[in-house]
């Protein structure tokens, strides 16, 4: 395991030096020291590392993420694992506003709660949630799914496009062409496989689902003033 | 963008490092706003007497405004300078007249602030130098409020620097933007309620002093504001006792809190509040947004 103190030897060197990692690098263990808040911790990364950060982190951690798996210790500031590719990201407290906004793909598991916006735009991206999301949470999403295991706050899924809601909890209330959908079995699997993934111990026949009702998708002249 | 910090102390062991402690959360948050930077104190009042804080451009101007202050209001005054600011102590029914007084004593002299403990210190420049100035980290007190500005809705100046205080004791900081300040302001002053500048903070600062002179406590008049105030916000107060947090519904502007048995910590982002006793064990969290958020002595 390589040990880096981010306070002793700066941001940039902590990503030149994990962006400089190969896909066939032997140095895949790694171990971010005294983190104390500070933004664009771990970002770009592109090689299947295993980056552990010991406390909490400003904004952007994790960022652009392909391949890699980047574990908080700690709290993540606003928009973790912004704009994921793929791998994973793991956050063990709280996640601040838009939490894996506009991910294209990989995993991005927070074991506490996310507040608003979380998985905004997200375009393939998976996002499994212990606790509640707050408002307006998966707004435009398009692909993906986004799993809560708590409540979701106000206007959730407004505007959204093909991505799947999974909340087992309350919803506060559904955005502009969000609706409850009927849970199939194949929904019923991603969901069993998304809660393994993310080792969280829930049930997928306690979650509802949510998706678009494809009302916005067309011009509707009864819309137009 | 802008930054806020604020620290309500609860262990009477802190209070002497008060001034330390937010000097270090509010240069942490320099890069959120290198325009200018204030602090809102409340070391412990003097029964019986106020503070005047004022500030002039030239702190030449302050000589001898302690024996005229004296003089005009037939009273004993005491004049502390620091650098552009200078604290005045009076007997407290004396604070009308002394503002009347100061008009004529010392036409360049702006009041920051009044009240039986609030000082406000608030400059153009780094944080870090406004600290130095002002000597802020030999600060004590009970609790305390910072910002750090990058001006968006008025100009560059210690006017329009952070924190605002338009009632005794009172003073707001704010991160975001108002789009309605305008014509609040122009119903504030058909409620005879003036403000100041052309900042949109000031406003802010102005409404809850207006509602809380309508007879509604903090909490209730930021209830209010919720309806009342357009736009971004996240707001941090003070007022002699106590310490209150509020977001607009949108809750774009950030915010973090901790809060351990010592004290309540508000920072915009987590690194303001990292150095600070015993964060580690901390409750950490996100003010809900629309949730008003209140500590009392």
């Amino acid at each position: 395991m390589q040990t880096f103190d981010l306070e002793a030897n700066g941001l940039r060197a902590l990503n030149e030096t994990l962006q400089a990692q190969t896909p066939q690098t032997n140095e895949t263990a790694w171990e971010v020291v005294n983190p104390r808040g500070s933004h664009a911790i771990a970002v770009g990364l592109d090689a299947p590392l295993d980056v552990t950060v010991r406390g909490s982190t400003g904004y952007y951690c994790a960022g652009m993420n392909q391949q890699a798996t980047v574990r908080i210790k700690g709290s993540a500031g606003p928009g973790v694992a912004e704009n994921m590719m793929s791998g994973t990201v793991v956050v063990d407290g709280d996640a601040s506003q838009y939490a894996g906004a506009t991910g294209h793909g990989g995993l991005l598991v927070i074991k506490g709660n996310a507040s608003s916006r979380c998985g905004i735009s997200m375009k393939g991206i998976d996002i499994v949630v212990a606790g509640n999301v707050g408002h307006m949470s998966a707004f435009m999403a398009q692909k993906g799914n986004l799993v809560v295991c708590g409540d979701a706050g106000d206007a959730l899924g407004d505007s959204i496009y093909e991505a799947r809601l999974f909340v087992r909890g309350e919803v506060k209330s559904l955005g502009a062409d969000c609706e409850e959908k009927e849970m199939r079995p194949e929904h019923l699997e991603t969901l069993r496989d998304l809660l393994e993934r993310a080792e969280i111990d829930a049930r997928p026949e306690e979650f509802r689902r949510y998706g678009s009702a494809r009302k916005l998708y067309n011009f509707d002249i009864d819309n137009a003033y | 963008m802008c930054g806020i910090v604020g620290l309500f102390l609860k262990d009477k062991a802190l209070e002497p490092r008060l001034g330390e402690l937010l000097t270090d959360m509010l240069i942490t948050m320099s890069d959120r706003g290198p325009d200018s930077a204030g602090i809102a104190v409340y070391p412990g009042a003097h029964p019986g007497f106020a503070k005047l804080t004022v500030q002039a451009d030239d702190p030449a101007r302050f000589e001898g405004l302690e024996a005229s202050m004296s003089d005009a209001l037939g009273a004993d005054v005491t004049l502390r300078v620091k650098d552009t600011h200078a604290v005045i102590e009076l007997p407290a029914d004396k604070v009308a007249e002394a503002r009347d007084a100061l008009k004529t004593l010392c036409p360049e002299a702006r009041v920051m602030s009044a009240g039986e403990a609030i000082e406000i210190y608030k400059e153009v420049g780094l944080p870090g130098d406004v600290a130095r100035r002002f000597d802020i980290p030999h600060l004590t007190g009970s609790h305390g409020i910072g910002h750090t500005r990058m001006a968006t809705e008025s100009a560059v100046t210690t006017l329009g620097a952070h924190p605002f205080s338009t009632g005794m004791d009172q003073c707001l900081v704010h991160n975001g933007s108002l789009s309605n300040h305008n014509s609040l302001r122009r119903k504030l002053a058909r409620e005879g309620v003036t403000v100041e500048t052309e900042n949109d903070t000031e406003v802010a600062a102005a409404y809850l002093t207006w509602k809380m002179q309508e007879g509604h406590s903090l909490g209730e008049a930021l209830e209010s504001g919720l309806e009342d105030l357009d736009g971004f916000y996240t707001f941090v107060v003070g007022t002699k006792d106590g310490f209150g947090v509020v977001r607009d519904p949108i809750a774009c502007k950030p915010a973090v809190m901790a809060e351990t048995d010592q004290y309540v910590a508000f920072g915009s982002e987590y690194r303001a509040l990292v150095n600070l006793p015993g964060i580690e064990d901390a409750r950490v969290w996100e003010p809900e947004p629309a949730t008003v958020y209140f500590w009392k002595h």
